[in-house]
């Protein structure tokens, strides 16, 4: 299928800023799914609110444009009613891991076959330019006007820590390298996180003095590095993306198919 | 066959009756006095291939019932006062999106924590208006363990018919008494099935497109339909919109489409009004005093009657009009600070007519307690 057959074009021109990375994410996600050569009715995208959450408006899948955090609670709802559906579910920084925090944890130690991608651009970009849990300290944000102080998550760590079986990051830079993790992600039989690490140049970028999109993606280069290599010896503050763990563990939907076995078998 | 006789709590009278109605996918939270639906479902559901998840909160619990609706499933989700609370925004969501669901409040007293285990009826007004934006949604309730398996089985036909959200309202005191239930056979009350669009594969489906009678078909996510549902204002393909004239059209056809057929929900008992002068309007275990009292008075010749209201939203203004009005003294029996006796007051013509037998401090509303205070509105001293 040719790529604009998984774009609803009718609802384009789409929201986001120029240079915004979720764009690229869009592009990474719909490359991932043409090689995986899913039919699109078997695929579920679940978003929550937020410019990233937007994404899933524009895909022709089935989709389920939802609250702020809240995605991957109705996202388990549709897996485990239907576990025949692949579900993605796309997601902010904020979104996923502050107003969403404990609902992301919470998927990962079910170890629930959805793949959740969290476009990381350190910022609220929907509601003009907040600190999120992911901005870091000392960076600038319209509610952080001297200095931010909030420590920031390693979704990478947080992930792996609550359960996930498939943990990666990688950057809007990096796009096939994107793409391909975004389809062993979906592919994956548990739980898998996707960390993109995305640019806001509208908020982030202009507050933090970073540039336009163009800077800000030449800076994801070269503050990043392949897992293992050894500019991350030479350098520890390098930011290593690729795929981090990859586990064969229990799926939840299914146990719960061996409950339902065990239940009307009646023991 | 015989019908199924059970001695059971009127949580597991709701178990039954969701069974009964098709329930496929429960999410919960546990939370007293509503815990003992969740245990139930936690054993009953898989047992007929239907799934059960306790979820990390009630947010979450509500908006994985959402998900599941939308794959074709029919769905419940069971909570008190600050688990209620919890799933405001996610009930507004299915308001908006208009995804059929049922959430069970067998309240507790409030507000916060308030008192778990006694009972309460404070929840009616949050029923109505907990979730923000103008909307409207149904609400039923029940005094026995046989209307909690009947609204319960309503419910769940009015989510699929009018693609709406249900809050069943119960109380501790039904919640948790133990009574007789018969279990009706299969096919003696009507299901309402999900109404699925008989438009073909290739064909452009509108799924926030209302037919001419106002319903509108669905189509199972996994389908060959593939349409986006959102909780933004959206056109007729569910895409999101801030055109003035759709913001307007939805708005109204979300609130018409209940608010217009308030007399087909209006569902509520009498007992002894054709000749009443003084007219109790009570809903829940409340109305179960109340009836009792209205059966002592009677046998010592006094001319009063009950209204027991199970469907509280949208509020049955004529229903309450008809049976009210000409009445000297009509009296709200409720375990609140008079939630529905405001409403009540609004429905007749002589609002100084209307008065409120009510307890709030988390003891059961008695007969007695109810003799006592008509005696007081009719200036007979206590
Ligand atoms: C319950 C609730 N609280 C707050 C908001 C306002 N809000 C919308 S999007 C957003 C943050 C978005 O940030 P992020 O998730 O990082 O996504 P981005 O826009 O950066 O892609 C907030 C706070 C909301 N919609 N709902
Ligand atoms: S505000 Fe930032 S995140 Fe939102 S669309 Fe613009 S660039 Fe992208
Ligand atoms: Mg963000």
């Amino acid at each position: 299928m040719a790529v604009n057959d998984y774009i609803r074009e009718r609802f384009f021109p789409h929201l986001w800023c120029a240079g915004c990375g979720h764009g690229i994410v869009l592009n990474g996600l719909i490359r991932a799914v043409e090689k995986l050569g899913m039919s699109r009715n078997e695929i579920v995208m679940v978003s929550g609110i937020g410019c990233s959450s937007r994404i899933s408006g524009y895909m022709d899948f089935h989709t389920l444009h939802t609250i702020h955090g809240r995605a991957l609670a109705f996202a388990t709802g549709v897996k485990l009613s239907k576990p025949e559906l692949n579900v993605i579910v796309p997601m902010g920084d904020g979104d996923a891991l502050s107003i969403g925090g404990n609902h992301f944890i919470h998927a990962a130690r079910r170890n629930i076959a959805i793949t959740a991608i969290v476009m990381n651009n350190r910022i609220y970009g929907m509601t003009g330019g907040q600190y999120s849990p992911l901005t870091g300290p000392g960076m600038l944000a319209t509610t952080a006007p001297y200095s931010n102080i909030d420590q920031s998550f390693d979704i990478v760590e947080m992930a792996k820590a609550a359960g996930a079986t498939f943990v990666a990051r990688t950057t809007t830079y990096h796009v096939h390298q994107m793409a391909d993790i975004i389809r062993s992600a979906i592919l994956h039989e548990g739980f898998s996180v996707v960390e993109v690490m995305s640019q806001c140049p509208t908020y982030f970028g202009r507050k933090n003095k970073q540039g336009g999109a163009v800077e800000m993606m030449k800076r994801m280069k070269e503050i990043t590095t392949p897992i293992g290599s050894k500019k991350k010896v030479e350098n520890p503050d390098l930011i290593e993306r690729g795929i981090f763990v990859e586990l064969d563990k229990p799926e939840y939907c299914s146990e719960y198919n061996q409950i339902i076995e065990r239940a009307m078998g009646g023991y | 066959m015989t019908r199924r006789i059970k001695f059971i709590q009127g949580n597991e009278a709701c178990v039954e009756g969701a069974l009964y109605a098709g329930l496929e996918f429960f999410a919960g939270y546990p939370i007293t006095p509503s815990t003992e639906i969740m245990e139930h479902l936690s054993k009953r559901l898989p047992a007929i291939g239907g799934k059960f998840i306790q979820m990390e909160d009630e947010i979450a619990s509500m908006c994985a019932i959402i998900g599941a609706s939308l794959t074709g499933q029919k769905v419940l989700t069971a909570t008190s006062g600050p688990g209620f609370s919890l799933k405001q925004e996610a009930l507004g969501y299915a308001v908006m999106a208009e995804i059929p669901c049922v959430i069970v409040n067998v309240q507790r007293g409030g507000p916060s924590t308030g008192v778990p285990t006694h009972v309460s009826q404070g929840d009616v007004m949050q029923a109505r208006w907990g979730t923000h934006g103008d909307h409207s949604l149904v609400t039923l309730t029940a005094s026995n363990h046989q209307d909690v398996f009947a609204m319960t089985v309503e419910a769940f036909n009015i989510a699929e018919t009018f693609r709406t959200p249900v809050i069943l309202l119960f109380d501790e005191v039904v919640g948790h008494m133990r009574e007789r239930l018969e279990i009706p056979e299969p096919g003696e009350i009507p299901i309402v099935n999900r109404l699925r669009t008989a438009v073909h594969d290739g064909v452009d489906y509108h799924p926030y497109l209302p037919r001419e009678d106002g319903r509108l078909p669905m189509s199972d996510f996994g389908g060959v339909h593939r349409y986006n549902v959102t909780g933004l204002v959206h056109d007729m393909w569910g895409f999101p919109s801030d055109n003035p004239k759709i913001i307007h059209g939805l708005l109204r056809h979300l609130v018409d489409k209940i608010e217009n057929n308030a007399s087909h929900i209006a569902m509520y008992k009498t007992f002894y009004l054709e000749d009443a002068d003084t007219v109790l309007v009570s809903f829940g275990s409340a109305a179960r005093s109340a009836l009792h009292i209205v059966k002592s008075l009677r046998k010592r010749g006094e001319k009063i009657g009950l209204l027991e209201l199970q469907t509280l939203w949208p509020f049955p203004a004529d229903i309450v009009r008809r049976y009210c009005n000409k009445a000297s003294y009509t009296v709200v029996v409720e375990m609140n600070m008079g939630q529905v006796c405001q409403m009540v007051k609004t429905a007749v013509d002589h609002r100084e007519r209307v008065f409120l037998a009510n307890r709030i401090d988390g003891v059961f509303i008695t007969p007695t307690d109810i003799k006592n205070i008509l005696r007081l509105i009719k200036g007979r001293g206590v």
